[in-house]
């Protein structure tokens, strides 16, 4: 069995628009020729401006959307064609994780019955029994407590029903999980949560996560490789480490640089990158970057560049003609970090952790004399 | 950072002693909030989803749905006149001019059936005696300066023409053509991607220094806060539990849940370990415990916390409602 559980080959999506009658009609290409590896067990990011295609890529690869042009490969097989119970077999292997933990699951239906649903759907011969202790160990495996079943999702907080949505997610059992955007919507302290927990799950299910996200620290923080993209293509690609450290796409370069930094002092001194997108109805010629490319040259609005290797190891491509001597004459952009900790901010964060550690010990020693008792502290999580 | 406004000025806002019950609820979801923002001033306020920070800002804008909730007590002094808070029809006059808000659903404060330029334009005409010519042309270029191009024609297209980073941003040029003096934005950045994000809070920056504008801006984004904050508001399940001066915030906080909400910040460099969090979940009205809120989450709890923690001045105007503040002192007093 090959590395790569996922593979896009020369992915296109083109929608259609406007009516013919009205003369009107045009072509978004909203994925414009997208090919990439996932491999088994990583976590795999893809990062990009508003509009440049990343929900189109991820339904195209649920295949919720089928491509204009270009194929699918998901662990070996090719799911262009699916059909049937190939497509059943498909949709339990590849679950969704959605953005809106809000909207995204029924208000009517308990707890118990939204993780059930894909039990009976995925799994028939389940008796009501045996599907129920799934429940209860799905609730279990996301942080929550077997009574949450009998509740609604209005009963929850934000970070609680994306909890919800990935138990559900989890309950066919997937190799793959694909999440668009899953914790934008969250409070950076829940955030936190679902991160640690989608960690959690990988290592401990061996699951393959892609993750679409705006927040370029929470992409490394999560992911292994990222694929950076813009106006429906990938520009530039590889670990997050490298990425990051050396980007080498100009536009990599001023997403980079745009990335606010939570610390007092950091403001940033301009914008990094001036213009809008260009349409996807009507990208430009050549590099598509280049009415915005503060390096562009004529050769760019003719010709358009490829993604070729970096020389900075591990599968790192970018695609711009100049990259060699644009990172010459330019400083890599990383941000030399986040300054050091104010002593007052450090002292406290200090305090606090040590505190968990301290609670955490307690209640630990308290679970095994009382393990009925209900939970008043600490309900979810371990505390590091 | 403003030009305006170096000196100190007499608040533009003062919004003192607000509580809010929602019909059926045991307890006070908002419980005695209060803060204040300055002309050309930023005040930031952050907090658990769900905390009420939404409500706090509809409430202002006189826009919380009527019987829903019974506004208990609450003073707001607005460009110096008095109005009270469970008395929304004083909030109508002042809202959409002097007082606009950025909302957290933009798709559902555009109405999709009429064209994005003509509702701009009825959002002028609504609050000045403009012509129809001045108001479009008004229009047309506040589009322009949220960075809409081609912004004469763009005003001719529907709502679900425009992808939703430009949906966001027609928004906010709406709540920005009146020059507001107040504008209120409640997560106006979270759908957009950190290039447009940047150049949205250049634009409010601009704003400010041009017309004394403040702003009031709810985000979950610390990075944002940072950028633009002036003072901050932490809030807690309904109540604010620590504000002052974003550097003290960021540099010297003082409230446990301000400190776990801090380290739960994913970094930009060095290790990727597991993130710290808040374990736990915020209470509900039903369970809402006595005294401190956060104390069924909190790691110094002591049994002092059952009962209500005052805010309580550390220095500067920066003020913390904890029984422990400042902490690593009282800790020590208290072991
Ligand atoms: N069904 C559709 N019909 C026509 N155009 C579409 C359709 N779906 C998406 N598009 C267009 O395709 C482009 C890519 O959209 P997509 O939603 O994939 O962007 P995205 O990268 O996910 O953006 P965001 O970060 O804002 O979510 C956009 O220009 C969008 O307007
Ligand atoms: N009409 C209503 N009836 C009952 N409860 C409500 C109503 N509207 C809001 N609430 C509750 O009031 C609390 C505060 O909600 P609010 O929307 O202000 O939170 P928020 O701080 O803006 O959260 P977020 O960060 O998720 O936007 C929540 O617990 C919410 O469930
Ligand atoms: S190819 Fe030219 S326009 Fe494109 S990114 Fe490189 S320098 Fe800029
Ligand atoms: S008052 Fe007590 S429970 Fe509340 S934050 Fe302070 S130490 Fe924690
Ligand atoms: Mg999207
Ligand atoms: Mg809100």
């Amino acid at each position: 069995m090959s590395d790569n559980i996922l593979r896009a080959r020369g992915l296109k999506k083109h929608f259609t628009t406007g009516g013919v009658v009205m003369g009107t009609a045009g072509v978004i290409r909203a994925v414009d020729d997208v090919s990439f590896d996932v491999r088994r067990g990583e976590t795999f990011a893809i990062v990009g401006e508003s509009g440049c295609g990343k929900s189109t890529l991820a339904r195209l690869l649920m295949r919720l959307l089928s491509p204009t042009e270009g194929d699918v490969i998901f662990d070996g097989i090719d799911v262009r064609n699916l059909k049937g119970r190939d497509l059943t077999a498909l949709r339990r292997d590849m679950q969704f994780i959605f953005q809106d933990p809000f909207s995204s699951l029924n208000p009517r239906m308990s707890v118990g019955k939204l993780i059930g649903e894909p039990l009976e759907t995925h799994f028939p011969d389940m008796s009501g029994a045996e599907r129920r202790a799934k429940v209860s160990e799905l609730l279990d495996k996301v942080g929550l407590r077997p009574e949450h079943a009998e509740r609604y999702p209005h009963e929850f907080s934000g970070g609680q029903r994306q909890r919800i949505g990935i138990a559900r997610a989890l309950a066919s059992a997937p190799k793959l999980m694909i999440g668009d955007e899953p914790v934008s919507a969250l409070d950076v302290s829940v955030q936190a949560q679902v991160i640690n927990l989608l960690g959690d799950l990988r290592d401990e299910l061996g699951l393959t996560l892609v993750i679409i996200a705006h927040d370029l620290a929470v992409i490394r923080h999560m992911s292994d490789r990222v694929a950076v993209m813009y106006l429906g293509q990938i520009v530039e690609q590889g670990t997050v480490d490298t990425v990051f450290q050396h980007p080498r796409h100009p536009y990599t370069r001023a997403l980079l640089s745009a990335i606010p930094v939570a610390a007092y002092g950091q403001r940033l001194s301009q914008t990094a990158l001036h213009g809008e997108m260009p349409s996807p109805a009507n990208p430009p010629s050549g590099c598509r970057f280049h009415t915005r490319c503060p390096y562009a040259q004529d050769r760019c609005t003719s010709q358009a560049p490829t993604l070729r290797p970096t020389g900075n190891g591990e599968d790192h491509v970018a695609a711009c003609h100049f990259f060699a001597d644009i990172a010459a004459a330019e400083p890599d952009p990383g941000r030399v970090g986040t300054p050091p900790r104010a002593a007052g901010a450090s002292a406290r964060f200090a305090l606090y952790q040590d505190a968990m550690q301290e609670r955490a010990n307690v209640r630990s020693g308290q679970d095994q004399k009382q393990q009925a008792e209900p939970k008043p502290f600490h309900q979810q999580e371990s505390s590091t | 950072m403003s030009l305006v406004n170096t000196e100190a000025q007499p608040d533009l806002l003062v919004v003192q002693d607000f509580s809010l019950r929602f019909r059926g609820a045991p307890s006070d979801q908002i419980n005695r909030v209060s803060f204040s923002v300055g002309s050309g001033k930023t005040l930031c306020i952050v907090g658990e989803s769900g905390c009420g920070k939404s409500v706090t800002s509809l409430a202002m804008m006189g826009l919380l749905p009527a019987g829903a909730a019974q506004i208990n007590s609450g003073k707001m002094l607005f460009e110096g006149q008095a109005m009270n808070l469970a008395d929304p029809k004083a909030m109508r006059k002042i809202r959409g001019s002097r007082m606009t808000m950025i909302f957290q659903e933009p798709m559902s404060s555009l109405n999709p059936v009429f064209r994005i330029g003509d509702q701009i334009v009825e959002a002028v005409k609504a609050h000045s005696d403009a012509t129809d010519a001045q108001a479009r042309d008004r229009a047309v270029a506040m589009l322009q300066r949220v960075g809409i191009p081609a912004p004469a024609k763009r005003m001719r297209d529907y709502p679900h023409q425009l992808s939703g980073g430009m949906r966001q941003r027609v928004m906010i040029a709406m709540a920005l053509v009146n020059d507001p003096a107040l504008l209120i934005a409640d997560e106006p950045t979270t759908a957009l991607d950190v290039t447009i994000q940047a150049q949205i809070l250049e634009l409010i920056r601009d704003l400010q220094a041009e017309t004394g504008m403040g702003t009031i801006m709810i985000t979950h984004d610390l990075g944002v806060v940072a950028e633009i904050a002036d003072t901050v508001a932490v809030m807690y399940a309904g109540t604010v539990v620590e504000t002052g001066p974003a550097e003290r915030i960021f540099n010297d906080p003082q409230h446990p849940y301000t400190i776990g909400l801090m380290s739960s910040i994913p970094q930009l460099t060095g290790a990727r370990g597991r993130l710290s969090t808040v374990p736990g979940m915020v209470p509900t009205a039903r369970n809402m415990p006595a005294g401190c809120r956060f104390s069924t989450r909190c790691p110094f709890a002591r049994p002092v916390c059952t009962t209500e923690p005052p805010l309580v001045e550390i220095g500067d105007g920066h003020q913390a409602a904890c029984h422990f503040a400042p902490l690593e002192i009282k800790l020590k007093e208290s072991a």
